[in-house]
Protein backbone atom coordinates (compact mmCIF):
# COMPACT_ATOMS: atom_id res chain seq x y z
CA UNK A 1 0.00 0.00 0.00
CA UNK A 2 1.20 3.33 -0.78
CA UNK A 3 0.10 6.80 -1.96
CA UNK A 4 0.82 8.40 -5.14
CA UNK A 5 3.23 11.35 -4.20
CA UNK A 6 6.16 10.44 -6.49
CA UNK A 7 5.79 13.79 -7.55
CA UNK A 8 8.19 15.22 -4.95
CA UNK A 9 11.26 13.51 -6.51
CA UNK A 10 10.60 15.28 -9.66
CA UNK A 11 10.34 18.60 -7.69
CA UNK A 12 13.54 17.72 -6.25
CA UNK A 13 15.48 16.83 -9.14
CA UNK A 14 14.09 20.20 -10.95
CA UNK A 15 15.48 21.97 -7.66
CA UNK A 16 18.73 20.60 -8.13
CA UNK A 17 18.71 21.55 -11.64
CA UNK A 18 17.76 25.29 -10.94
CA UNK A 19 20.49 25.27 -8.20
CA UNK A 20 23.30 23.96 -10.83
CA UNK A 21 22.59 26.62 -13.21
CA UNK A 22 22.50 29.34 -9.98
CA UNK A 23 26.14 28.26 -9.07
CA UNK A 24 27.32 28.14 -12.35
CA UNK A 25 25.14 30.45 -14.31
CA UNK A 26 27.86 32.87 -15.82
CA UNK A 27 27.70 31.68 -19.17
CA UNK A 28 30.04 34.37 -20.81
CA UNK A 29 33.17 32.54 -20.24
CA UNK A 30 33.55 31.39 -23.56
CA UNK A 31 33.66 35.00 -24.79
CA UNK A 32 35.54 36.47 -22.39
CA UNK A 33 37.88 33.76 -21.81
CA UNK A 34 38.01 34.09 -18.16
CA UNK A 35 35.64 32.81 -15.30
CA UNK A 36 33.12 34.91 -13.80
CA UNK A 37 34.73 37.95 -12.02
CA UNK A 38 31.56 40.17 -10.49
CA UNK A 39 30.57 41.03 -6.95
CA UNK A 40 28.04 37.69 -6.66
CA UNK A 41 31.64 35.81 -5.81
CA UNK A 42 30.97 37.57 -2.07
CA UNK A 43 27.70 34.95 -1.41
CA UNK A 44 28.46 31.44 -0.16
CA UNK A 45 27.53 28.19 -2.27
CA UNK A 46 25.28 26.28 -0.51
CA UNK A 47 26.80 23.27 -2.19
CA UNK A 48 30.46 21.85 -3.02
CA UNK A 49 30.73 23.95 -6.64
CA UNK A 50 33.96 24.96 -7.19
CA UNK A 51 34.41 29.11 -7.77
CA UNK A 52 37.41 28.71 -10.21
CA UNK A 53 34.52 27.11 -12.59
CA UNK A 54 34.56 29.54 -15.36
CA UNK A 55 30.88 29.67 -14.80
CA UNK A 56 30.76 29.76 -10.94
CA UNK A 57 28.67 32.98 -9.48
CA UNK A 58 29.51 32.33 -5.66
CA UNK A 59 32.17 31.62 -3.74
CA UNK A 60 32.80 27.40 -2.11
CA UNK A 61 32.35 27.65 1.52
CA UNK A 62 35.47 24.90 1.66
CA UNK A 63 37.75 26.44 -0.96
CA UNK A 64 37.35 29.43 0.74
CA UNK A 65 37.96 28.58 4.53
CA UNK A 66 40.85 26.84 3.03
CA UNK A 67 42.41 30.08 1.55
CA UNK A 68 41.92 32.25 4.82
CA UNK A 69 43.27 29.17 7.37
CA UNK A 70 45.93 28.60 4.82
CA UNK A 71 47.25 32.33 5.50
CA UNK A 72 45.87 33.21 8.97
CA UNK A 73 49.54 33.89 10.06
CA UNK A 74 50.33 36.35 7.06
CA UNK A 75 47.08 38.18 7.67
CA UNK A 76 47.58 38.54 11.33
CA UNK A 77 51.21 39.26 10.63
CA UNK A 78 49.85 42.37 8.22
CA UNK A 79 47.80 43.49 10.55
CA UNK A 80 44.45 41.81 8.60
CA UNK A 81 42.00 39.53 10.79
CA UNK A 82 40.77 37.21 7.93
CA UNK A 83 40.69 33.98 10.12
CA UNK A 84 37.40 32.65 8.41
CA UNK A 85 35.04 33.71 10.50
CA UNK A 86 32.49 35.47 7.64
CA UNK A 87 33.24 32.28 5.30
CA UNK A 88 32.58 30.18 8.86
CA UNK A 89 29.56 32.41 9.41
CA UNK A 90 27.68 31.59 6.25
CA UNK A 91 28.19 28.16 6.47
CA UNK A 92 27.38 28.13 9.76
CA UNK A 93 23.84 29.89 8.98
CA UNK A 94 23.02 27.46 5.94
CA UNK A 95 24.05 24.44 8.18
CA UNK A 96 21.55 25.78 11.18
CA UNK A 97 18.59 26.66 8.97
CA UNK A 98 18.87 23.10 6.58
CA UNK A 99 21.24 20.59 7.96
CA UNK A 100 21.67 18.23 4.96
CA UNK A 101 18.65 19.56 2.88
CA UNK A 102 21.59 21.33 1.05
CA UNK A 103 23.52 18.06 0.20
CA UNK A 104 20.01 16.81 -0.97
CA UNK A 105 18.36 19.57 -2.67
CA UNK A 106 21.14 22.14 -4.35
CA UNK A 107 24.90 20.35 -4.05
CA UNK A 108 26.00 20.44 -7.95
CA UNK A 109 27.97 17.50 -7.15
CA UNK A 110 25.50 15.47 -5.26
CA UNK A 111 22.81 15.80 -8.22
CA UNK A 112 25.54 14.81 -10.96
CA UNK A 113 26.16 11.71 -8.54
CA UNK A 114 22.83 10.79 -8.97
CA UNK A 115 22.51 11.26 -12.31
CA UNK A 116 25.32 8.72 -12.72
CA UNK A 117 23.78 6.03 -10.18
CA UNK A 118 21.06 5.80 -13.10
CA UNK A 119 23.26 4.29 -15.43
CA UNK A 120 21.97 0.47 -15.35
CA UNK A 121 24.56 -1.71 -13.97
CA UNK A 122 25.24 -3.95 -10.58
CA UNK A 123 24.95 -2.02 -7.40
CA UNK A 124 26.52 -2.19 -3.98
CA UNK A 125 26.60 -0.89 -0.70
CA UNK A 126 28.68 1.25 1.36
CA UNK A 127 30.15 0.08 4.46
CA UNK A 128 28.51 2.36 7.20
CA UNK A 129 31.99 2.47 9.17
CA UNK A 130 33.54 4.44 5.67
CA UNK A 131 30.66 7.11 6.88
CA UNK A 132 32.92 8.38 9.38
CA UNK A 133 35.55 9.01 6.75
CA UNK A 134 34.13 12.57 5.72
CA UNK A 135 34.54 13.67 8.92
CA UNK A 136 38.45 13.60 8.69
CA UNK A 137 39.11 15.17 5.71
CA UNK A 138 37.14 17.87 7.08
CA UNK A 139 39.18 17.93 9.79
CA UNK A 140 42.69 16.81 8.62
CA UNK A 141 42.47 18.12 4.85
CA UNK A 142 40.06 21.37 5.26
CA UNK A 143 41.26 22.87 8.55
CA UNK A 144 44.23 20.96 9.97
CA UNK A 145 46.74 20.80 7.25
CA UNK A 146 46.27 24.22 5.73
CA UNK A 147 46.46 25.59 9.19
CA UNK A 148 49.20 24.27 10.46
CA UNK A 149 51.42 22.66 7.81
CA UNK A 150 52.99 25.72 6.56
CA UNK A 151 55.84 26.79 4.51
CA UNK A 152 58.85 29.84 5.08
CA UNK A 153 56.46 32.04 4.73
CA UNK A 154 53.82 31.27 6.77
CA UNK A 155 51.63 30.03 4.28
CA UNK A 156 49.57 26.43 4.14
CA UNK A 157 48.27 25.15 0.68
CA UNK A 158 44.52 24.10 0.18
CA UNK A 159 44.96 20.30 0.58
CA UNK A 160 41.51 19.25 0.08
CA UNK A 161 41.34 21.03 -3.05
CA UNK A 162 44.85 20.42 -4.27
CA UNK A 163 44.93 16.90 -3.68
CA UNK A 164 41.70 15.01 -3.27
CA UNK A 165 38.38 17.18 -4.49
CA UNK A 166 37.05 15.44 -7.78
CA UNK A 167 34.25 18.65 -8.07
CA UNK A 168 36.87 20.82 -8.59
CA UNK A 169 38.49 19.01 -11.11
CA UNK A 170 35.07 18.28 -12.96
CA UNK A 171 33.51 22.17 -12.66
CA UNK A 172 36.98 23.61 -13.22
CA UNK A 173 40.02 21.66 -13.93
CA UNK A 174 39.55 20.52 -16.69
CA UNK A 175 37.21 23.42 -18.08
CA UNK A 176 39.75 25.86 -17.73
CA UNK A 177 42.58 23.45 -19.79
CA UNK A 178 40.03 23.10 -22.49
CA UNK A 179 39.34 27.06 -22.08
CA UNK A 180 43.01 28.79 -21.86
CA UNK A 181 45.30 26.57 -23.81
CA UNK A 182 48.61 27.50 -22.06
CA UNK A 183 47.93 25.60 -18.96
CA UNK A 184 48.35 22.68 -20.79
CA UNK A 185 51.99 22.81 -20.67
CA UNK A 186 51.96 23.48 -17.16
CA UNK A 187 50.06 20.05 -16.15
CA UNK A 188 51.66 17.28 -13.96
CA UNK A 189 51.52 14.59 -11.82
CA UNK A 190 49.26 16.91 -9.56
CA UNK A 191 46.59 16.77 -12.25
CA UNK A 192 46.87 13.63 -13.07
CA UNK A 193 46.22 12.39 -9.46
CA UNK A 194 42.84 14.67 -9.53
CA UNK A 195 42.32 12.91 -12.52
CA UNK A 196 42.38 9.41 -11.35
CA UNK A 197 40.41 10.31 -8.24
CA UNK A 198 37.83 12.17 -10.32
CA UNK A 199 37.64 8.62 -13.01
CA UNK A 200 37.46 6.58 -9.32
CA UNK A 201 34.75 8.56 -7.78
CA UNK A 202 33.25 8.50 -11.47
CA UNK A 203 32.69 4.96 -11.70
CA UNK A 204 32.05 3.85 -7.74
CA UNK A 205 28.81 6.56 -7.70
CA UNK A 206 27.69 4.30 -11.18
CA UNK A 207 27.68 2.03 -8.29
CA UNK A 208 27.05 3.06 -5.16
CA UNK A 209 24.55 5.92 -4.28
CA UNK A 210 26.36 9.06 -3.79
CA UNK A 211 29.78 7.65 -2.73
CA UNK A 212 31.19 11.11 -2.29
CA UNK A 213 28.78 12.68 -0.34
CA UNK A 214 28.63 9.94 2.27
CA UNK A 215 32.68 8.94 2.64
CA UNK A 216 34.58 12.01 1.47
CA UNK A 217 33.15 15.49 1.17
CA UNK A 218 33.80 17.75 4.07
CA UNK A 219 30.73 20.25 3.71
CA UNK A 220 28.48 17.73 3.87
CA UNK A 221 30.44 16.55 7.18
CA UNK A 222 29.90 19.77 8.40
CA UNK A 223 26.31 20.44 7.49
CA UNK A 224 25.76 16.61 9.06
CA UNK A 225 26.56 18.07 12.27
CA UNK A 226 23.28 20.16 12.51
CA UNK A 227 21.28 17.66 10.80
CA UNK A 228 19.84 16.67 14.01
CA UNK A 229 19.30 20.33 15.52
CA UNK A 230 18.32 22.48 12.15
CA UNK A 231 15.73 24.81 12.05
CA UNK A 232 14.41 22.45 8.78
CA UNK A 233 14.39 18.93 9.60
CA UNK A 234 13.16 15.92 8.64
CA UNK A 235 11.59 14.31 12.03
CA UNK A 236 9.64 11.12 12.87
CA UNK A 237 6.49 10.27 14.91
CA UNK A 238 7.17 7.04 16.98
CA UNK A 239 3.94 6.94 17.93
CA UNK A 240 2.60 6.76 13.67
CA UNK A 241 5.72 4.57 13.28
CA UNK A 242 4.51 0.83 12.74
CA UNK A 243 7.90 -0.19 12.48
CA UNK A 244 7.18 -1.61 8.47
CA UNK A 245 10.71 -0.65 7.42
CA UNK A 246 9.57 0.85 4.16
CA UNK A 247 11.57 3.43 4.69
CA UNK A 248 14.39 1.25 4.69
CA UNK A 249 13.98 0.39 1.19
CA UNK A 250 14.14 3.50 -0.67
CA UNK A 251 16.69 5.54 1.13
CA UNK A 252 20.16 6.00 -1.04
CA UNK A 253 21.98 6.53 1.58
CA UNK A 254 21.02 3.33 2.91
CA UNK A 255 19.91 4.52 6.66
CA UNK A 256 17.17 3.17 8.28
CA UNK A 257 15.31 6.43 9.34
CA UNK A 258 12.65 5.21 11.56
CA UNK A 259 15.35 3.80 14.25
CA UNK A 260 17.68 6.73 13.81
CA UNK A 261 15.71 9.82 12.79
CA UNK A 262 18.08 13.33 12.62
CA UNK A 263 21.03 10.85 11.19
CA UNK A 264 24.13 12.76 9.80
CA UNK A 265 24.18 10.62 7.19
CA UNK A 266 20.09 11.62 6.10
CA UNK A 267 20.49 14.11 2.75
CA UNK A 268 16.93 14.98 3.65
CA UNK A 269 15.69 13.84 -0.58
CA UNK A 270 12.54 12.95 1.42
CA UNK A 271 12.08 9.60 -0.58
CA UNK A 272 10.73 7.99 2.64
CA UNK A 273 8.14 10.41 3.71
CA UNK A 274 6.82 10.60 0.30
CA UNK A 275 7.45 7.11 -1.65
CA UNK A 276 7.70 4.81 1.48
CA UNK A 277 5.88 6.03 4.27
CA UNK A 278 2.05 5.29 4.35
CA UNK A 279 1.62 6.41 8.02
CA UNK A 280 2.38 10.26 7.76
CA UNK A 281 5.00 9.17 10.47
CA UNK A 282 7.71 10.80 8.73
CA UNK A 283 7.11 14.79 8.47
CA UNK A 284 9.01 17.94 7.97
CA UNK A 285 9.52 19.74 10.86
CA UNK A 286 10.38 23.38 10.83
CA UNK A 287 11.45 25.48 14.17
CA UNK A 288 9.51 22.12 16.32
CA UNK A 289 6.11 22.60 14.49
CA UNK A 290 4.89 19.92 12.17
CA UNK A 291 4.76 21.09 8.42
CA UNK A 292 1.56 19.37 6.68
CA UNK A 293 -1.38 17.69 7.83
CA UNK A 294 -1.65 15.02 10.57
CA UNK A 295 -2.99 11.91 9.76
CA UNK A 296 -4.14 9.29 12.84
CA UNK A 297 -3.63 5.63 11.52
CA UNK A 298 -3.06 4.48 7.97
CA UNK A 299 -3.09 6.57 5.48
CA UNK A 300 -5.15 5.06 2.80
CA UNK A 301 -4.93 2.62 0.56
CA UNK A 302 -4.25 -1.18 0.01
CA UNK A 303 -3.01 -2.77 -2.92
CA UNK A 304 -5.21 -5.22 -4.79
CA UNK B 1 0.57 23.25 13.05
CA UNK B 2 1.11 21.39 16.40
CA UNK B 3 4.43 21.37 18.33
CA UNK B 4 6.99 23.49 20.49
CA UNK B 5 9.29 25.89 19.25
CA UNK B 6 12.71 24.63 18.98
CA UNK B 7 15.13 27.10 20.68
CA UNK B 8 18.27 25.23 19.63
CA UNK B 9 18.40 26.42 16.14
CA UNK B 10 17.27 29.39 16.83
CA UNK B 11 20.12 30.38 19.11
CA UNK B 12 23.05 28.12 16.71
CA UNK B 13 21.17 30.87 13.86
CA UNK B 14 22.39 33.87 16.43
CA UNK B 15 25.73 32.56 17.09
CA UNK B 16 26.45 31.88 13.19
CA UNK B 17 24.85 35.38 12.46
CA UNK B 18 27.32 37.16 14.54
CA UNK B 19 30.01 35.31 13.31
CA UNK B 20 29.20 36.14 9.65
CA UNK B 21 28.69 39.70 11.10
CA UNK B 22 32.15 40.14 12.37
CA UNK B 23 33.71 38.49 9.67
CA UNK B 24 31.72 41.50 7.27
CA UNK B 25 33.11 44.10 9.66
CA UNK B 26 36.87 43.07 9.64
CA UNK B 27 36.34 43.28 5.91
CA UNK B 28 36.84 39.32 4.96
CA UNK B 29 34.11 39.36 2.53
CA UNK B 30 36.62 41.87 0.12
CA UNK B 31 39.36 38.92 1.06
CA UNK B 32 36.62 35.87 -0.20
CA UNK B 33 35.88 38.23 -3.57
CA UNK B 34 39.87 38.71 -4.32
CA UNK B 35 40.52 34.59 -3.78
CA UNK B 36 36.80 33.86 -6.04
CA UNK B 37 37.98 36.55 -8.76
CA UNK B 38 41.01 34.44 -9.53
CA UNK B 39 41.50 31.07 -10.52
CA UNK B 40 43.13 29.31 -7.82
CA UNK B 41 45.33 27.14 -9.93
CA UNK B 42 46.54 25.27 -7.07
CA UNK B 43 43.59 23.99 -6.21
CA UNK B 44 42.65 22.46 -9.58
CA UNK B 45 45.71 20.37 -10.07
CA UNK B 46 47.28 22.93 -12.17
CA UNK B 47 50.80 24.43 -11.04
Amino acid sequence: MYRNRVGMQTVRKLVQAIWIFLMNGFWGFPITGNLYQGPLKVICSPGLNCYSCPAATTYCPIGSLQQLLLSVRFSLETGHYYIGTYVLGGMGLLGASFGRFICGWACPFGFIQELLYKIPSKKYSIPPVLNWCKYGFLLVFVIVLPLFFVDQFDLGKPWFCKYICPAGTLEAGIPMVLLVPDLRTTLGFLYLNKIAILIGVIFWSVVASRPFCRTICPLGAFYALFNRISLVKLDLDKDACTNCKACHKVCPVEIRFNETPGSGECINCMKCMTEACCFDAIYLNVAGYRLGQTRKGPAVISRQ
Amino acid sequence: MKGKLRKTPLVLLGFFLLLWLAGVSLGEPTRVLEQAKSICLECIGIG
